[in-house]
């Protein structure tokens, strides 16, 4: 194995017992970390600790058990906001992924805000979770929706982005690295210029929390959504980040217990930041796994999870010059874009190539990745996206090369 | 049997050079569905004879190799056959046709697509109702 610059990887893969799988008799070379990651012994052993020793209702018991569970869950929150480095613990709103933590801003603020014959910014790259909530958000609201092209290079269209700065937006959403293309964008500089504009920005942090160092305040977004299960912690559990004032700002998103402080008949009083946005009683085992995760990618650090994953593209990139008929999606350059191949082989559909590489262990994902408007706006029906993470070493970019080699025999290209 | 055993050189070249691929015009059937997982899209096209057999048939789609295959053999072992043979096609038979005794979940659906609209047409045009779920 050509040992990472940055990170041990053959030490750290024996914390992942499902790599020692076997699929199809082969070893597992698992490639569809932007689906989602697997998870390290840390995680599970957290949440079975967290069943074994301290289960309780949080926030609602004055017995030991539920005081312990609070704590627990406190401090699963606490890691987040210094993971992301938000500048206060009530800026951190649980949520069970990405996709809610949208739909909650859509809801607690969209709706107070957003008003008929406003402009809500959106590009051609994001994930369908960071564009139909702003659509139905539009209809409902009356408002107009304009989409930032994507070039040939994979890159924002920035004049475009900026002309319509020029139409003072209400609500600017773009993802921080695409989920197809791997592009990362410059999030401060969009953050800074829809600011100047007036709008309120919306960042998608689902396939860029987990890969490099992310600073809200740095960023300076108002919102950043991103989910547990892509960073080494359970299904079910993410978060929204949100600047204090503009939470201030909104409307609760769902109602029930927990968060609010009084109900009368006549009505309730909302519960304090960030708990008036946390209805019902909340998953703990899975701030607790998110949190063990959080550590986890401490301890590696996450200059350089991201100077490994740059060093694996740029590998996997180099690899596939030499595949005749291949096209690769995305920006030419590694350190432009996160640890995201996405590519076509001659004329193998996506998901005939992922049946011939899945018997061969590798496992990516096929098909249009939840980015449909960017599939049809570079005029593609599907693509093959290979994706990778901390556990992920040259060796496997030779497997998937191996496997590719095995799919251009059977298509006898 | 390995699932990539199905991409034997009869499954590429029904890929690549689809028999029966197209439009017909006039048509008495027309019949579209999509796989929304894999995004494969198959249209079957028919004209019906005057004593209820599949007289022309023809499809147009895109896809992967095994649903668009599947399409374009299922036209060529459709054609001249009474619309009541269509609806007694089974999954076993579709397998049978693309030489293969198992897909898996995760492929099977791309097999199965073309039978699953040209019954929904064939039905549609008898007046009928399906009386056997055909979404496996």
């Amino acid at each position: 194995m050509l040992r990472s610059q940055s990170l041990d990887v053959e030490l750290l893969r024996k914390d992942f017992p499902i790599l020692k799988r076997k699929i199809h008799g082969k070893r597992l070379v698992y490639l569809d970390n932007a689906a989602t990651t697997q998870k390290p012994r840390a995680v599970t052993r957290a949440i079975l600790d967290l069943y074994n020793k301290h289960n309780a209702n949080p926030h609602r018991g004055v017995h030991q058990l539920s005081i312990e569970a609070t704590e627990a869950f406190d401090e699963g929150r606490k890691k987040l906001v210094s993971f992301v480095n938000a500048s206060a613990f009530e800026e951190i709103v649980f949520t069970n992924g990405a996709t809610e933590s949208l739909n909650l801003v859509r809801y607690g603020w969209g709706r107070r805000h957003v008003k008929k014959g406003d402009l809500i910014v959106l590009t051609l790259m994001e994930h369908h979770s960071n564009m139909v909530p702003w659509q139905l958000l539009a209809a409902e609201a009356g408002a107009r929706i304009e989409y930032v092209g994507v070039g040939p290079d994979g890159l924002l269209d920035d004049a475009q982005f900026e002309s319509l700065m020029g139409q003072a937006p209400a609500l600017v959403a773009f993802t921080q690295s695409s989920n197809v293309l791997g592009t990362i964008n410059d999030a401060a500089r969009l953050c800074s210029s829809a600011h100047r504009a007036g709008a309120v920005t919306v960042v998608d942090g689902a396939q860029s929390v987990p890969h490099m160092p992310v600073d809200v305040q740095k960023m300076g977004c108002d919102f950043l959504a991103f989910s547990g299960h892509k960073m080494l912690g359970p299904t079910g559990i993410g978060a929204l980040y949100a600047r204090r004032s503009v939470l201030e700002e909104m409307d609760p998103f769902q109602s029930g217990g927990d968060m609010i402080k009084a109900v009368h008949t006549s009505g309730a009083v909302w519960n304090d930041l960030p708990y008036k946005f946390e209805a019902g009683t909340q998953n703990v085992e899975g701030v607790v796994g998110l949190g063990a995760a959080v550590d986890y990618l401490n301890a590696l650090g996450m200059d350089r999870v991201r100077q490994h994953e740059r060093e694996l593209t740029a590998y996997a990139l180099e690899q596939m010059k030499s595949v005749p008929g291949i096209t690769v999606y995305g920006p030419a350059d590694a350190s432009a874009r996160g640890g995201i191949v996405s590519f076509n082989l001659g004329d193998i559909h996506p998901h005939d190539l992922a049946s011939i590489l899945d018997e061969e262990g590798v496992a990516i994902r096929s098909g249009l990745h939840c980015a449909q408007p960017l599939h049809e706006s570079m005029g593609l029906s599907a693509t093959t996206r290979a994706s990778f993470y901390v556990y992920n070493s040259n060796d496997d970019v030779d497997a998937l090369m191996m496997a590719l080699s095995k799919a251009r025999r059977i298509f006898c290209l | 049997m390995s699932s990539s055993d199905i991409y034997r050189e009869l499954i590429l070249d029904y890929y690549r050079n689809p028999r029966n691929f197209g439009k017909l015009d006039p048509r008495d059937i027309d019949a579209t569905d999509s796989n929304p997982l894999c995004g494969d899209e198959v249209e079957m096209q028919v004209k019906v004879s005057a004593d209820n057999k599949i007289e022309e048939i023809k499809f147009l789609g895109k896809g992967c190799a095994i649903s668009q295959a599947s399409a374009s053999m299922l036209t060529e072992l459709a054609k001249g056959r009474p619309l009541e043979w269509v609806k007694t096609l089974s999954k076993e038979d579709i397998l049978k046709m693309l030489g293969t005794s198992d897909l898996g979940p995760a492929r099977i659906k791309c097999a199965l697509l073309s039978m699953k609209v040209l019954k929904t047409g064939v039905y549609g045009y008898l007046g009928a109702k399906m009386d056997d779920p055909i979404d496996h």
